[in-house]
């Protein structure tokens, strides 16, 4: 048939009806959507010129908003890395009271809204706050009340993706260990930690990607200092805001947005390589 | 792959439910195999302490201040007319972009689970991609397309239709950040189900659509459910992307989190409560999502998806 | 069964038609048509006034010719907001902080570039200083600007860089400094320097400092909005918070106008005349007095209520050369805020 759809092509042939219907609905939803308002964002920051592109997404201000976010966003990874470890280690091998409750709340930060978030942890570590007051130093309006911020949005990554990988360990493999001699801590560090490698690295990417692109809890704990604690995303609404045209916000969206895929290019490899090299990653 | 995604894959929850005795130690055993008794108490401590001070105070605080100043203060600011229209337009956005997105889950799961084509995987990377773009991105590649300076703009403006500043960007806002949320619980779950129950009963003279109603739905209904819950969660409480095009009109398209925001900046004593008394209504959707979920990945397990994390 | 190749072709436009028209549902069951209400677009601090405003109005219009009219009310910082209307947010009436952002709308070609012209007192309905706000008892012994300089004073106000506002706080202090020193731009400029060395939080809103000071217990003086002054010490008591008038401030004048294309095209251009107009009345004037907004004609509201607002000397912003000339030499990047307060680059 000389239809310019041939999607017989495309795909191996199925029995299962409804194929051209739903691929056909998927991606022209899908372009609708997300790729074709994606590409008016890289065609907006293309059209102010590859000189003023390079002005924009150089200039002093946006590369400090840019360190900010994915500076702090590391900070906030890596604390999410070191206790996301010790929550995964604690809820699948230890029982205690309220152990599944705190399983559930885990997923919190997915559920509740980052501006309920915001609120609360602005007030709550204000100098005047529960939290804040206990300190002689400022948190909410400072780094570290946005690094707060992006340790709570990140909080579940870690542990979900530790958490499976723990319990499928093989316990056979510590018990030898212990039979041969070696001491508890020797077994962790050799034994229980490699396998945790790509799951840990994958949940703390994926910490890492969604603390980057934080902007509502963040607005309400920080008070957007240019240079200073100016995050990307604060950058792109004020530029929007008093620029005369959509150019500079269009241009450090498409900066962030070009970050954003390497960082997920990133994970990707990542899981495969875990998948190579152990098996199975969380 | 994106962030969102490290939900616990709900098979394997199973064994924290009812664990083996050897598995799981309790705080007074002491095997070769687990820690002294002191380290287990100390990391259990310093795991709490983390969930205490970052997870269930913020959410406390929430309900404190929103009852500071007693239950008939906290009623009357929900009944204040600015709150009822922010809910009222929170419960409209998601009651469309919920649909939108399910009918567009089942469709995308239906294609790349049930069939082997060329770019599959390339698919599946882009539908998982609005969960790494920044909501404020998000927000504003609709108003380059619908902004009066935008593609569309001037052609908008001369028919007279409003997008940006309007519920429609709103909506359409919601649907982007919610975007892959159904397809990313379907899609696992379906190709791990195969093609089997399917062809049988197309064999057996039944039609395509009749087939999914009454053979793939039931097979997936649960973890559809657990799409749709994450997904509802999500756009109830979206904040960056819509500020970015709500144009913040006090009563008209101001949602529940733009609402929040607005109530903080009013200057009075109530205000305080107005912003937390609205907050407390997503913290609590928040609280029921939970529950629900693990409602759901502890009854349903077996019926979720158990590649949820890796696609 | 058979494999239905061929209308695989067929059966994906269906797809793809039928994607398209589930966005169009979406986006036409949310639509509205032009709604009869009035959008008045503002900047943050008149949150009060105009919420008391609008009702004021609205009796007023409907008594004057019968017809019931509502108001919408959107507020921001005043520099966003005046973008948000170049780019389709359709106010009919914009009430702003500075003559600068509504000049953008009639550059935009949205209003008549004389539309300050078209109201009295330079479409200024009600104009404000900037004055001080301290903690009860004035523990820090605040009198006037020289004492936000002190080594053990902590200063809360916005960025002028995001905030209208502190950018006429800016110039007072500017202002002041300047005539302390008999104009030496050197001396000037080395006070501002050590004023804003002293600043604890630099909110990105008059509002947010406002809160930061307030609610949050930040810092030992408040630079404000007069209006925002009262409105902390009316709604804290005067037991937590004190006004200090310094002795020379400067005078800021929020214009407001009708954005005349929105208005005629949604044919609202009547009663958004009006609704500026009134702001002229006794009645509005009362109102503005009330939310401690100086009324432009104080003869038409009661003496008592003009006690709140003492004399005191002000400098205009055409001592800077208007906000054409003082934007870019204070405010624009790498210009005198930039080189006196953010860290280099």
């Amino acid at each position: 048939m000389a239809h310019a759809f041939s999607l017989s092509r495309l795909r191996k042939p199925s029995v299962i009806p409804g194929f051209g219907l739903t691929f056909g609905f998927a991606v022209t939803y899908l372009s609708l959507i997300v790729l074709i308002p994606i590409a008016a964002l890289v065609l907006q920051s293309a059209s102010v010129g590859w000189d003023e592109f390079w002005r924009i997404a150089t200039d002093a201000r946006t590369v400090a908003a840019l360190r900010t976010s994915f500076g702090l966003s590391l900070i906030a990874a890596l604390v999410n890395m070191f206790f996301g470890l010790i929550l995964a280690w604690v809820l699948t091998r230890y029982r205690f009271p309220g152990r599944r409750i705190v399983d559930a709340m885990v997923d919190l930060p997915f559920a509740l809204p980052t501006a309920v978030a915001g609120i609360s942890l602005g007030s709550l570590y204000a100098v005047n706050g529960w939290v804040g007051g206990l300190f002689d130093f400022r948190i909410t309006y400072t780094s570290i009340g946005i690094t707060i911020a992006l340790v709570f949005v990140g909080l579940p990554f870690v542990v979900r993706t530790v958490q499976p990988v723990l319990e499928d360990l093989d316990k056979e493999l510590e018990e030898a260990a212990a039979t041969l001699g070696a001491g508890r801590w020797r077994t962790v560090i050799r034994v229980i930690l490699p396998p945790l490698v790509p799951s840990v690295l994958t949940g703390f990417a994926l910490a890492y990607a969604r603390a980057v692109g934080e902007y509502g809890s963040v607005v309400f704990v920080s008070q957007g200092l240019p240079y200073v604690n100016e995050i990307a995303p604060q950058l792109i609404v004020i530029k929007l805001e008093e620029s005369a045209n959509y150019g500079p916000a269009a241009v450090i969206a498409t900066v962030m947005l070009a970050l954003a895929f390497v960082l997920l290019l990133f994970i990707n490899l990542l899981q495969a390589w875990g998948r190579r090299r152990f098996g199975s990653v969380g | 792959m994106s962030a969102e995604k490290a939900f616990i894959p709900p098979d394997r929850q199973r064994p924290t439910e009812a664990p083996p005795a050897a598995r799981a130690v309790s705080l007074r055993t002491r095997s070769p195999v687990t820690e002294a008794v002191w380290v287990r108490a100390l990391l259990i401590s310093v795991g709490l302490a983390f969930v205490v001070v970052f997870l269930l105070l913020p959410l406390v605080f929430v309900f404190v201040q929103a009852f500071k100043l007693g239950f008939g203060e906290y009623l009357a600011q929900l009944s204040e007319p600015y709150a009822q229209s922010a809910i009222r337009l929170t419960l409209l956005v998601t009651a469309i972009a919920v649909p939108a997105n399910l009918i567009f889950g089942i469709a995308a799961a239906w294609a790349i689970a049930k069939y082997e084509f060329k770019g599959k995987a390339f698919l599946i990377t882009l539908i998982d991609l609005p969960f790494s773009v920044s909501p404020v991105i998000a927000g504003l590649v609709y108003v380059l397309l619908f902004g009066a300076q935008g593609y569309f703009g001037p052609w908008l403006a001369a028919n007279d239709i409003q997008i940006i500043f309007a519920v429609p960007g709103i909506v359409l806002a919601t649907i982007f950040v919610t975007f892959p949320f159904v397809a990313r619980e379907l899609i696992p779950l379906m190709q791990e189900q195969g093609t089997g129950d399917e062809e049988a009963a197309l064999s057996l003279g039944a039609s395509g659509f009749r087939t999914f109603l009454f053979v793939t739905l039931p097979n997936v209904k649960w973890a559809l459910l657990y799409g749709v819950l994450l997904c509802n969660a999500r756009a109830m409480g979206e904040f960056g992307a819509v500020s970015v095009l709500s144009g913040r009109i006090q009563g008209f398209t101001n949602t529940m989190p733009l609402q929040i925001e607005a109530a903080s900046k009013e200057f009075s004593r109530t205000a305080e409560v107005a912003a937390f008394s609205l907050a407390s209504l997503l913290a609590l959707l928040a609280l029921v999502t939970l529950a629900l979920k693990t409602f759901l990945e502890w009854r349903y397990a077996d019926r979720l998806s158990s590649a949820g994390q890796s696609h | 069964m058979t494999i239905r190749r061929p209308a695989n072709g067929r059966e994906f436009l269906a797809g793809a038609a039928a994607a398209i028209g589930v966005i169009i549902i979406v986006v036409a069951i949310t639509m509205s048509g032009r709604s009869v209400a009035l959008l008045n677009v503002s900047y943050d601090p008149t949150r009060e006034l105009f919420e008391e405003y609008n009702q004021a109005f609205a009796a007023y219009w409907r008594e004057a010719t019968g017809q019931a009219v509502s108001i919408r009310q959107s507020h921001g910082g005043s520099g966003a907001q005046a973008r948000a209307v170049v780019d389709g947010l359709e106010a009919d009436i914009v009430t702003l902080a500075l003559e600068v952002d509504v000049n953008l709308l009639a550059e935009a070609g949205l209003m008549d570039a004389n539309w300050r012209d078209l109201l009295p007192n330079r479409s200024a309905p009600y104009t404000s200083t900037i004055v001080f706000v301290v903690r009860a008892g004035n523990p820090k012994n605040i009198r006037d600007w020289d004492d936000l300089v002190r080594d053990d004073v902590a200063v809360v106000t916005p960025n002028p860089k995001t905030s209208g506002g502190a950018r006429w706080n800016f110039l007072a202090a500017w202002a002041y400094a300047e005539s302390r020193s008999g104009g030496d731009e050197a001396v000037t400029l080395d006070f501002v320097r050590r004023l804003y060395a002293n600043v604890a939080v630099l909110d990105t809103g008059a509002r947010g400092s406002t809160q930061t000071f307030a609610q949050r217990g930040t810092g030992d003086v408040l630079i404000a909005w007069e209006n925002e002054a009262h409105l902390t010490v009316g709604e804290f008591g005067a037991g937590a918070f004190e006004i200090v008038m310094p002795s020379q401030s400067i005078l800021a004048e929020p214009p407001v106008a009708v954005v005349t294309r929105y208005a005629d095209a949604r044919s609202t251009a009547t009663v958004a005349e009006a609704y500026v107009e009134y702001l002229y009345s006794a009645v509005g004037q009362r109102i503005a007095a009330a939310h401690f907004f100086r009324p432009s004609d104080p003869d038409l509201v009661d003496p008592e209520a003009l006690a709140a607002f003492p004399a005191i000397q002000m400098t205009t912003i055409d001592h800077f050369g208007g906000w054409a000339e003082a934007q870019p030499r204070f405010f624009g990047d790498g210009a005198i805020f930039d080189q006196i307060y953010l860290p280099a680059p």
